[in-house]
C-alpha cells in the first residue's frame, strides 16, 4: 500500500530559490507546518528555481528548460507545494503556455500544474486546516503580493490561519493589494521607482501602527525589510509561515542572520 | 509628438523628484481609484459586462474589414467621406488636404488622442492654422506647451496652482484657483473660437457601422460646439474604433464612464451622421471620418490582436502604481502607463521604446481592471519577449540570462553556488547583521539593506539534519 492510498498525501517541497538562500527558516517553518499537517515531505535533490527570471525577461527558451526540470523533479509527487505565491502561480499559470507546441509537455506541465499549490491555500483549500495552533504576540498587518493575490487568489487564506494564532492581532494597511515594487528584477533594472513604490508601501504599512509586517513571498519581505532596515524603521518582517508554525522566534527578516537549521 | 521613450529612464527620475508633479498624481490616483471602486460596487453585473464587452470586440476584430466596409458605406450614404490612412503622414496629409480645399484658418479640436498619434497639431501649425483646443485639460497643455500625460485627463500632471499661473498669463488678472471659477475662465476664452471655426476636429470612441454615425463622450459638451459650429467636421478615429451598432455601442459606453472617471455616465453622450442635411437647424456642411490604421491591421494579425479591444478608459493607468510613480510624460509618447506600453513599441518600434515594456514590476493591477479584460502583463511579457528573440534586449542581460541557464540547468552547481554564496554574504554581514554594499548587487543596496543570510543554505541544512536522523 502506497502511503497516498493510507491518506498521508506525498508532497515535494518546493524550495525557492531566495528562501533557500537567504531564509532557510521559512523552509523549515513550511515543512514544519505540513508534517504536522500528516503529509509526507520530500525535498527533491533535482530542483533549483521556478524559472521566473528567464520568463519574465522574454527568454522563454531557458524557462522551459527550467520548467521541464521541476516537471522531472515534481511529477512523482501527489503535491507539489511551496511558501510563495510568485513561484507558484508561474509553475500553475505559466508552465502550460511554455509548451503550447509541445502537446506531451504541455499535457505534463498540466497535470503538475494542476497539483501545485502556494502553502497557505493548501493548508486550507486542500486539507481544510484553520488553527496551526502557535502563538505569536504582536500587532501585524498583511501585505498581499500580486503573484498569489490575482494569480492565485490567495488573500483569505493567510488571513484565516493567523486568526487562529494566539496572542497575535491582524491591522489591515491600506492599499494592502497594491504592488510593493520588487518586481523580480525590476527592483535592481528600475531602483529609483521601486524606491518609490516601496516607500508608499513602508507608509501604509507604518500607518497602521502594527509592530510587525507579514506576508506569503520572500521577494516582497526582503524588499520591504531592506528599505525599513535602510532606513532605520524599526519593524519586525517575517514570512506567514514562520509565524504560522510558531518559528518566528529569532531576528526578522533583515535583522541579522539566523542560526542554521 | 515625436517619440521620447528611449529617455524612459532619465525622464522617470526627473518625475520622482518633481514635487508638484507628484503632488498632482497622488491627489488624481487616489480621486480615480475610489470613484471608479464605488461605481462598480454599486453594479453587481460589472464584471458580467466586461466579460461580454471582451466578447464582443473580439468578435468585431475577427469581423473587422467586413464591420469597416458596412461601416464606409453607411457613412457615404448619409453624404459623408471617409478617407483611409495607413500610417501618421498620409493622415496628416488627408486632413491638411481638405483643410487647405476649403480655405480653413481656424481649426477648433475636441479631445482625441489618435490627432495626438499622427502629430496632427504640429503639421496644422506648420501649414498657418490657427488650431484651439476645446477640452479643458487639452486647453491647458496647450497654454502650457506640454504634451497630454494621461489618456483621459490630458493635464492631470498640473497641479491647481500650476493651471491658475497660466491662466493669469494667457487671461490677464485676476488671479483665480477656484476650479469652477478656472472652468469658467477657459469657456470665455473659448466661447468665440467655436464659432470662427473653419473646421472641428474631433476623435471619435465609437463608429457605428449600421449607421454610420460617429459618438462621443465629453465632460463638458466641447464636442459637440467643435462639430456643430465649425463648417466642416473631421472625424479621426484608429480602425479598431468601429462597433455593429449603436446598441452595441451602450455595452461599452456603460463600461467606459465607470472606469474611466467613475462616473456613471458621461455628461454628454453624442451622435453624429453625415453632415447638416435640408432641414437640420444646424450642423457641418462637410463631414469627413478619417480611419487611421498607424499599425492596427499589423496587431490584428499577429499575437497582439487583444489589445486593440483598448477602449481608452484609462482605468489601467489610473492603477498602475508605476505610472502613479513617474506619471505620464516618462513614457516618452502619446500613450502612457499600461495599454501606452503595450502600444507605443507597437507602434514605434520595440528597440525605440525598449523600457516601456520592462519597467513594469507584472502586477496586474491593470488587467484586473481594464473593462475589455485586456491580459496587459502578459502582452508585455510578450513583448520582452519579441525584444529577446530579436537581440534587443542589452548584452549585458541577455549574457547574465545564460549563464543563469547554465548553472539552474545544473542542479549541483546551483547548489554549490548557493552555498559559496551563503558563506561570503554571511562573512561579510557577520559583524552587523546586515549588508549595506555588496559587490555586483547596486541596483539593491543602492536604497535597501540585503538581508545576512544564515552560513548554510535550506537545502543543506535540510539533508544534512534529515541524513542525521
Ligand atoms: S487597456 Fe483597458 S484599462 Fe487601459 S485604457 Fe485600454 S480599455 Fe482602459
Amino acid at each position: 500500500m502506497t502511503d497516498s492510498s493510507r491518506g498521508r498525501p506525498r508532497v515535494g517541497l518546493f524550495v525557492t530559490c531566495l528562501m533557500n538562500l537567504f531564509r532557510p527558516n521559512i523552509g523549515f517553518a513550511t515543512a514544519k507546518l505540513l508534517e504536522e499537517a500528516g503529509c509526507r515531505l520530500v525535498v527533491p535533490q533535482g530542483q533549483t528555481c521556478c524559472g521566473q527570471p528567464g520568463y519574465n525577461a522574454g527568454d522563454e527558451d531557458s524557462a522551459r528548460a527550467l520548467a521541464q526540470q521541476v516537471i522531472l523533479a515534481f511529477e512523482e509527487f501527489d503535491y507539489l507545494v511551496g511558501p510563495s505565491g510568485s513561484c507558484l502561480a508561474s509553475i500553475r499559470h505559466d508552465y502550460p503556455l511554455l509548451f503550447a507546441a509541445a502537446p506531451a509537455w504541455r499535457a505534463r506541465a498540466e497535470a503538475l500544474a494542476a497539483k501545485s499549490w502556494e502553502l497557505t491555500s493548501f493548508l486550507v483549500d486542500v486539507l481544510g486546516i484553520s488553527q496551526t495552533g502557535a502563538r505569536f504576540d504582536g500587532v501585524v498587518t498583511y501585505h498581499d503580493s500580486c503573484s498569489g493575490l490575482r494569480g492565485l487568489g490567495i488573500k483569505g487564506q493567510p488571513r484565516q490561519l493567523l486568526a487562529g494564532i494566539e496572542g497575535l492581532t491582524l491591522r489591515e494597511m491600506a492599499e494592502t493589494e497594491v504592488c510593493c515594487g520588487f518586481g523580480g528584477t525590476f527592483c535592481v533594472k528600475y531602483p529609483e521607482i521601486s524606491l518609490k513604490l516601496v516607500d508608499d508601501k513602508i507608509q501604509n504599512v507604518l500607518a497602521t501602527g502594527a509592530d510587525t509586517l507579514l506576508g506569503g513571498d520572500l521577494g516582497c519581505l526582503m524588499q520591504v525589510a531592506g528599505r525599513l532596515r535602510r532606513r532605520d524603521l524599526p519593524m519586525r518582517v517575517y514570512h506567514v509561515a514562520e509565524v504560522l508554525a510558531g518559528l518566528a522566534t529569532g531576528p526578522s527578516i533583515g535583522e541579522g542572520p539566523l542560526a542554521s537549521g | 509628438m515625436d517619440l521620447h521613450s528611449h529617455e524612459f529612464q532619465s525622464r522617470a527620475r526627473t518625475a520622482l523628484h518633481d514635487t508638484s508633479l507628484q503632488q498632482a498624481l497622488d491627489q488624481a490616483r487616489d480621486g480615480f481609484v475610489a470613484k471608479r471602486a464605488a461605481q462598480v460596487a454599486e453594479l453587481s453585473e460589472f464584471e458580467a459586462l466586461r466579460e461580454a464587452a471582451a466578447q464582443l470586440k473580439d468578435h468585431i476584430l475577427e469581423h473587422l474589414d467586413d464591420y469597416l466596409e458596412r461601416y464606409e458605406t453607411a457613412v457615404n450614404a448619409a453624404g459623408g467621406h471617409v478617407h483611409w490612412a495607413r500610417d501618421d503622414a498620409e493622415a496628416r496629409r488627408i486632413i491638411l488636404d481638405i483643410c487647405a480645399r476649403v480655405d480653413a484658418r481656424t481649426v477648433t479640436k475636441g479631445k482625441s488622442m489618435v490627432s495626438e498619434e499622427i502629430g496632427l497639431n504640429e503639421a496644422l501649425i506648420e501649414a498657418g492654422l490657427k488650431v484651439v483646443e476645446t477640452d479643458l485639460g487639452e486647453y491647458i497643455i496647450q497654454l502650457a506647451g506640454e504634451a497630454p500625460s494621461h489618456i483621459i485627463a490630458p493635464a492631470v500632471h498640473k497641479t491647481r496652482e500650476q493651471v491658475a499661473d497660466l491662466f493669469e498669463a494667457a487671461h490677464g488678472g485676476p488671479r483665480r484657483t477656484e476650479i469652477s471659477d478656472l472652468v469658467d475662465a477657459a469657456r470665455q476664452a473659448l466661447r468665440g473660437r467655436y464659432f470662427e471655426a473653419d473646421v472641428g476636429i474631433t476623435g471619435g470612441n465609437f463608429l457605428i457601422a449600421e449607421t454610420g454615425s460617429s459618438l462621443i463622450v465629453t465632460n463638458e459638451g466641447n464636442g459637440d460646439l467643435t462639430q456643430t459650429l465649425a463648417r466642416v467636421h473631421i472625424v479621426t478615429a484608429g480602425i479598431e474604433r468601429v462597433v455593429p451598432t449603436l446598441h452595441d455601442a451602450t455595452l461599452f459606453l456603460r463600461l467606459l464612464a465607470r472606469s474611466a472617471t467613475g462616473q456613471e455616465t458621461e455628461t454628454y453622450t453624442t451622435v453624429s451622421t453625415g453632415p447638416r442635411r435640408l432641414d437640420d437647424l444646424d450642423g457641418p456642411e462637410e463631414y469627413h471620418v478619417v480611419l487611421v490604421d498607424n499599425g492596427r491591421s499589423r496587431m490584428l494579425a499577429g499575437p497582439f490582436r487583444a489589445m486593440l479591444r483598448c477602449i481608452r478608459c484609462g482605468a489601467c493607468m489610473n492603477h498602475c502604481p508605476v505610472y502613479g510613480a513617474i506619471g505620464g510624460h516618462a513614457y516618452g509618447w502619446v500613450y502612457p502607463g499600461p495599454m501606452g506600453s503595450v502600444l507605443t513599441p507597437l507602434i514605434k518600434g520595440l528597440d525605440l521604446a525598449y523600457d516601456l515594456p520592462n519597467a513594469c514590476t507584472l502586477n496586474g493591477r491593470c488587467a484586473s481592471v481594464c473593462p475589455v479584460k485586456i491580459p496587459l502583463p502578459d502582452l508585455l511579457r510578450q513583448l520582452r519577449h519579441a525584444q529577446f528573440t530579436q537581440a534587443i534586449t542589452p548584452r549585458r542581460q541577455r549574457g547574465a540570462l545564460a549563464a543563469w541557464r547554465v548553472v539552474a540547468t545544473r542542479p549541483w552547481l546551483y547548489h554549490a553556488l548557493e552555498r559559496v554564496v551563503a558563506r561570503i554574504l554571511a562573512r561579510l554581514g557577520a559583524r552587523t547583521g546586515r549588508l549595506r554594499r555588496v559587490p555586483g548587487a547596486h541596483g539593491w543596496t543602492l536604497g535597501r539593506d540585503l538581508p545576512t543570510p544564515a552560513a548554510r543554505t535550506f537545502l543543506e541544512c535540510w539533508h544534512h539534519e534529515r541524513e542525521k536522523s
